[in-house]
């Protein structure tokens, strides 16, 4: 059993090596890529079915016990992530093979794309399932220097800034990472996570809330929380649709669960988190507002998802177990959402040649589905019912209002305010692009590079990887009720770590 | 626990030019600012492991007198994943200096574009009042010849 914990991490990349061998035959590469990601899901069920019922897996890698070695666990937390992750780079990886058949035919090979997905994909994995600092920090370096390829793969001069901030700001967060690492290691002497908590407890108060800061600071700029979100809506939109789809809905979710699992299994709950919530209220609110400002489809959708992670950021903060049950269903919500609605703007873009929401019109007329693919991840992300996104919220606001303090209830209201201003961001996506008469699709800015526009051509694979990620959430929205009594025991070991601490310390099944 | 002064202002040092070169307009130094940077936060993780001692060979020393050499596993990590990096960035700034041309940090679009509509609705604010004086008065100068309007466009542009 303990076996198949090592498969989502290794599986891609040893695919990623025989996918940069087989360059010059894109069938191999296609079928390698679909076949392990629809292997890593089988895989990540079992592992989600087996932690459920019979608590998490446990790998120790080359047998090295703790508190040396490093350990892979898959709790449930990991494994439903996994999970969801694993869908959804599938669906995003059929819809980029769909455009690439589409655009350039079947026998064009796109060398560097497959590989480099398919570290990603490790990567993301590896952070998932990791139990060790500084193996986490390798995660998302792995997934940091896939994403790097990828976001700047033939760039020309309209993306090299935008990708160039990318880097520089990833990589300034990689270096603080590394430094939080040093600080946590001459405080504690351990980068074991499971054994953190017993010798962080036994610093002095002023250390420990430093520390937390730290995290929240290293995490937060992967996360995009407000203050340090500004690199998000300018390097994101630039990037070619699946791309923009598998970042937006992969990487700061990585950079959000991180920062669960630190802060519920490291840090000690104290008044300070009320710091938290605050930094929660503000980055609803200024990234719904961002994303009215905006006139750019990619641009809009790039500051909502800002916006969403401060939902996260404040079922965590509320630090209960119905917030955390509510933020992991935020999560699993999420990133769905965000992947599926990042494809429909690119479906939209290639039917109108512009992301200028004044410059298009008419695409509900001439390409109804399209506007339907829209319609339902939109108002899920808004939050109507009956959708994925209003079981998520209601989970939440519960949270906030049961947790009673006049900040958790000022952040409550916060929250429906914001509900409300994505609803009209929505509102002003659909009225702009989706009504009005249909327009002839403007030719493409900038022909020379990967992000194709206006050929007013789709394929099956496109559409129907699109409407795969929609299915997802209608069923998210379905099952709510054993998807929310699960993310509630995932809530409830977060908060109650000695199983996991146990499961990683522990002799075991080594 | 003792402190190593000599470390501590070497770490603050690179990393207050790192962060320092950071902010720079120039893409080379901002380069220069992440390489002082990861230098400083390598140094820093091999620092974490304590005062220097004896090489961890069994056998060699005594347990006590060894050094620990988990941060040095983990600088070593660091420090290829950050050079790995770096030449990724090199090669990124030099397509970019190939693409653009000059290597300054751009200004950010959106931005500019608020300044302008905002120096547009000043104008026109500016304007009305001077329109309803002109009845009684002199003409009042074009609004191009004020001075510190100049500075402003000049910084737009």
């Amino acid at each position: 059993m303990s076996v198949l914990v090592a498969l989502p991490v290794l599986l891609p990349l040893l695919a990623a090596a025989l996918s940069l061998v087989a360059g010059r035959s894109p069938r191999v590469q296609r079928l390698l890529g679909v076949v392990v990601l629809s292997v890593i899901a089988v895989v990540a069920a079992v592992l989600l079915v087996h932690a459920d019922q019979t608590g998490p897996v446990v790998l120790r890698l080359g047998g090295y016990g703790p508190p040396f070695g490093i350990t892979l666990v898959a709790d449930r937390l990991s494994s439903l992530l996994l999970l969801v992750s694993a869908l959804v780079t599938l669906a995003v990886l059929i819809f980029s093979i769909g455009q690439r058949i589409t655009d350039f035919g079947r026998r064009t090979a796109s060398t560097a794309f497959h590989p480099m997905y398919l570290v990603l994909c490790a990567g993301v994995s590896l952070a998932y399932l990791t139990s060790d600092l500084f193996n986490l920090f390798v995660a998302f370096e792995i997934m940091l220097g896939a994403s790097y390829v990828l976001i700047t793969r033939r760039v020309t001069a309209q993306r090299v800034r935008p990708g160039m901030t990318y880097v520089i700001v990833s990589l300034t967060s990689s270096l603080l990472f590394i430094t939080m690492i040093a600080l946590v290691y001459t405080a504690t002497g351990t980068v074991n996570l499971a054994a953190m908590p017993e010798l962080i407890a036994e610093l002095p108060a002023g250390v420990q809330s430093s520390l937390a800061l730290f995290v929240v600071i290293v995490f937060g700029i992967k996360a995009a929380l407000v203050p340090l979100h500004f690199w998000l809506p300018d390097s994101y939109p630039t990037a070619p649709a699946p791309i923009t789809a598998v970042f937006a809905a992969l990487l700061t979710k990585v950079g959000v669960y991180a920062l669960i699992r630190t802060q519920t299994l490291v840090f000690v709950h104290n008044d300070a988190w009320a710091v938290l919530l605050g930094v929660a209220l503000v980055t609803m609110i200024v990234g719904a507002l961002g994303a009215i400002a905006q006139n750019d489809l990619n641009r809009m959708l790039s500051f909502l998802l800002v916006s969403h992670i401060g939902y996260m950021l404040f079922g965590l903060a509320l630090f209960t177990v119905i917030g955390l049950a509510g933020v992991i269903l935020y999560v699993v919500h999420h990133i769905t959402v965000q992947g599926a609605l990042f494809l429909v703007s690119g479906l939209v873009t290639r039917h109108t040649g512009t992301v200028s929401l004044q410059a298009m019109s008419g695409v509900a007329r001439a390409y109804p589905l399209v506007a339907v693919l829209f319609a339902i991840p939109a108002m899920s992300l808004a939050g109507i019912p009956p959708f994925s996104g209003f079981v998520a919220k209601i989970a939440l606001l519960q949270a906030g209002a049961a947790s009673g303090t006049p900040m958790a209830i000022a952040v409550t209201a916060g929250a429906v305010l914001t509900s409300l201003l994505t609803l009209y961001a929505v509102t002003k996506i659909w009225v702009g692009a989706f009504w009005g008469p249909p327009t002839e699709p403007l030719p493409d800015a900038d022909p020379n590079d990967d992000v194709t526009v206006g050929t007013g051509s789709t394929s099956a694979a496109m559409l129907g990887a699109t409407g795969g990620l929609v299915l997802i959430s209608v069923l998210i929205a379905v099952f709510a009720g054993p998807l929310a009594d699960m993310s509630e025991r995932a809530a409830h070991d977060l908060l109650h770590d000695e199983g996991y601490r146990s499961a990683v310390l522990g002799e075991g099944n080594g | 626990m003792t402190i190593n002064i000599t470390m501590a202002v070497t770490l603050a040092g690179l990393y207050s030019i790192g962060f320092y070169l950071l902010m720079q307009r120039s893409l080379m130094r901002v380069i220069l600012g992440i390489v002082i940077l990861g230098h400083g936060a390598n140094l820093f993780l091999q620092v974490a492991g304590g005062p220097p001692g004896e090489p961890t060979f069994v056998g060699t020393a005594l347990i006590e007198e060894m050094v620990d050499p988990l941060p040095q596993a983990l600088a070593l990590t660091a420090i290829v994943i950050t050079f790995a990096m770096t030449t990724f960035l090199l090669a990124l700034a030099y397509r970019s200096w190939a693409l653009l041309g000059h290597d300054e940090v751009q200004d950010d679009v959106e931005d500019r574009r608020i300044a302008e509509a905002e120096l547009a609705e000043q104008e026109s604010e500016d304007e009305t009042p001077d329109g309803e004086r002109v009845a009684g008065f002199e003409a009042p100068e074009a609004p191009e010849s004020r001075p510190g309007e100049d500075h402003e466009e000049a910084r737009i542009r």
